[in-house]
């Protein structure tokens, strides 16, 4: 009885503690949250979308070049992380399962997962900024293609695993090659999950400021070079948030929103895609 | 029957022979106890299983095969044939080794990190474990069942039409369509699908799944079906289902069906091979199996004393 009893308080007590500790979590994202949208949407005007970033001292000025360089920087950075970075999960997950290399490629996956993202700045900035003479917007999307790729090398992974081995095991005993088996039924099988990571590794880098910073760096003009510097919405924001500026600290705001945005539709097109490719998704 | 008269041994048969084995009890029966096999077959050979092992023109030959996964032996000389038109069922306590004998069959094994086999197994007389072997072209020639359905995750025509797509078997869309109409009749399946083909395969019952995974093996027009306890997920109407399916294959196809019921073993084969321990113990008509076990070990297992 005496031992119920503890227990049952021990009980209450982690209950009502884990409780007060998602309030205050949910507190602060509250406040961010009303934060963001308050002066977000203050900050929101057609300008934004139509006008380019203003130099110091106008008045008006918009975010247009810089969310064209995010969204271009972003797919290329997708577009060159993808095809690597699904290959890799396949290459662990069906060729090399057990083997010593897949081991270490698991290993330094992992460690790219967790690595400062500036530090992948600084690497690219070294590998392809210096050797070019300039900041670049294909030194940004290779800097975001490398941040993207180990998040899609984990999830694409990740995926294949949960196909069911009998299902993999069936096609092989038909006499299919290990790539047909692996396009033709472990891919389908897996298809919703892989695109959530995809979009998931969208979500991630489209938010990336550092390597931005030692890469594609700025650009205040309309423009489309992916040799020359390039605009870009999280570069801005944190220009212009630290300026003097009261329109660049409100064209702040109405980026961060733009991105935080972004993210949310992103998140729930992932979702709706897991939902949608339901039949096809991988069951335990 | 088809089975070669000469290897029915009159020392194994003889009755103070058998008599002796039964006295001598469970003693042996601690794993660790080396199982007493009569050389009677192949003189000269260790090992060799208790029946007859050979038949006439086999569809496989399986002669002195070992199966190791690791350091672990998993099938310890194994020397049996499969023939033509006939089922033959492989009994024998869980762990005994019989899907890594049926995985022998089509090189499943190679898919096993670390398995190793050794031996040779021929089908149709040719070497599939040669080098010149196409391990692809090799299990298109065999169909595989296994112990849970596992339909793809596309449509019910696509499933049957996966094997033929991938071989490139037909070549029209008629072709394929047909195809796909024959392997799902010989499956008994077709009455119940034909209006559903473009539905998806996992909304069939557990059963039907079963029939289409059958199906699927089908069309790509085997030689021989492999079947890992097909049964063993189903309920009885089921299991009912899939042996009547196995009783009008067996005019068409070799079948090997691995089993844990017996009942099911009796029903179906007319050859039955117990495995124990790694090794084949006695092989022959599934009736003298059942009726007249020459290996003491097959019969404790047959009359249900372990296992
Ligand atoms: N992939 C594997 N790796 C290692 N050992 C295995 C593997 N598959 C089976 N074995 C071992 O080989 C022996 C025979 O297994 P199996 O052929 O599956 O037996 P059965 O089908 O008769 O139950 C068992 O001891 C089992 O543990
Ligand atoms: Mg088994």
């Amino acid at each position: 009885m005496k031992r119920r009893a503890v227990r049952k308080s021990v009980n209450v007590l982690a209950l009502g503690l884990s409780a007060l500790m998602t309030a205050i979590g949910l507190i602060f994202l509250g406040a961010i949250l009303w934060t963001l949208v308050k002066d977000g949407v203050a900050g929101m005007s057609a300008a934004v979308f139509t006008q380019n970033t203003p130099p110091p001292g106008t008045a008006s000025g918009g975010l247009l070049n810089a969310i064209y360089g995010s969204a271009i920087m972003t797919v290329l950075g997708i577009l060159i992380g993808a095809p690597i970075g699904i290959l890799a999960g396949t290459y662990l997950a069906e060729y090399g399962r057990k083997s010593a290399l897949s081991s270490v490629i698991r290993f330094i996956n992992d460690v790219l997962l967790s690595a400062p993202s500036i530090i992948i700045g600084l690497f690219v900035y070294e590998l392809v900024v210096v050797p070019m003479g300039n900041f670049s917007a294909i030194s940004g999307a290779i800097a975001l293609a490398i941040i993207a790729m180990p998040v899609i090398v984990r999830t694409t992974e990740d995926m294949l695993n949960l196909v069911p081995q009998g299902m993999k095991d069936a096609s092989t005993a038909m006499g299919a090659y290990p790539w047909r088996t692996i396009t033709s039924i472990a891919y389908p099988a897996a298809r919703s999950g892989m695109v959530t990571g995809l979009l998931l590794a969208v979500a991630r880098i489209s938010g990336e400021t550092a390597p931005l910073l030692f890469t594609a760096l700025n650009n205040q003009f309309w423009s489309t070079s992916l040799k020359a510097p390039m605009a870009n919405l999280p570069v801005v924001i944190f220009q212009f948030a630290l300026s003097p500026y009261a329109n660049w600290q409100q064209l702040a705001w109405a980026g961060a929103l733009l991105i935080t945005f972004a993210i949310l539709v992103l998140s729930i097109i992932a979702r709706v895609a897991v939902s949608r490719l339901g039949p096809g998704a991988a069951r335990k | 029957m088809i089975h070669e008269p000469r290897r029915a041994d009159s020392n194994v048969a003889g009755g103070s022979d058998a008599g002796r084995r039964l006295s001598e009890g469970g003693l042996n029966l601690k794993p660790s106890g080396r199982v007493h096999v009569p050389d009677s077959l192949d003189a000269g050979s260790p090992g060799r299983a208790v029946g007859e092992a050979s038949v006439a023109d086999p569809v496989f030959s399986c002669r002195d095969v070992s199966v190791f996964y690791g350091a672990k032996q998993a099938l310890k000389g194994v020397t049996i044939d499969v023939a033509r038109r006939q089922v033959l069922a492989a009994i024998g306590p869980s762990g005994c080794g019989k899907s890594t004998f049926l995985r022998c069959l089509n090189r499943m094994n190679d898919t096993i990190p670390g398995a190793r086999v050794t031996g040779t197994i021929t089908l149709d007389g040719r070497d599939i474990y040669s080098k010149r072997q196409d391990v692809a072209q090799l299990r298109a020639r065999i169909g595989m069942v296994f112990q849970k359905p596992n339909p793809f995750p596309k449509s019910i025509y696509d499933n049957v039409a996966y094997g033929p797509r991938i071989h490139k078997l037909t070549r029209s869309r008629t072709d394929l369509d047909e195809l796909v109409f024959t392997s799902l009749a010989r499956a008994g399946l077709w009455d119940e699908v034909k209006d559903r083909l473009g539905s998806l395969a996992i909304g069939l019952s557990g059963g039907q799944q079963q029939r289409l995974c059958i199906a699927r093996a089908l069309a790509v027009q085997p030689e021989v079906i492999l079947m890992d306890e097909p049964c063993s997920a189903l309920d009885p109407i089921a299991t009912a289902h899939v042996e009547d399916l196995i009783e009008q294959l067996r005019a068409s196809y070799a079948i090997v069906i691995v089993t844990h019921s017996m009942q099911q073993a009796a029903r179906v084969s007319q050859r039955t091979a117990y495995f124990y321990m790694g090794q084949l113990i006695e092989v022959g008509d599934t009736d003298r199996v059942f009726t007249n076990p020459q290996h003491r070990l097959t019969e404790d297992y047959i009359t249900g004393r372990f296992g």
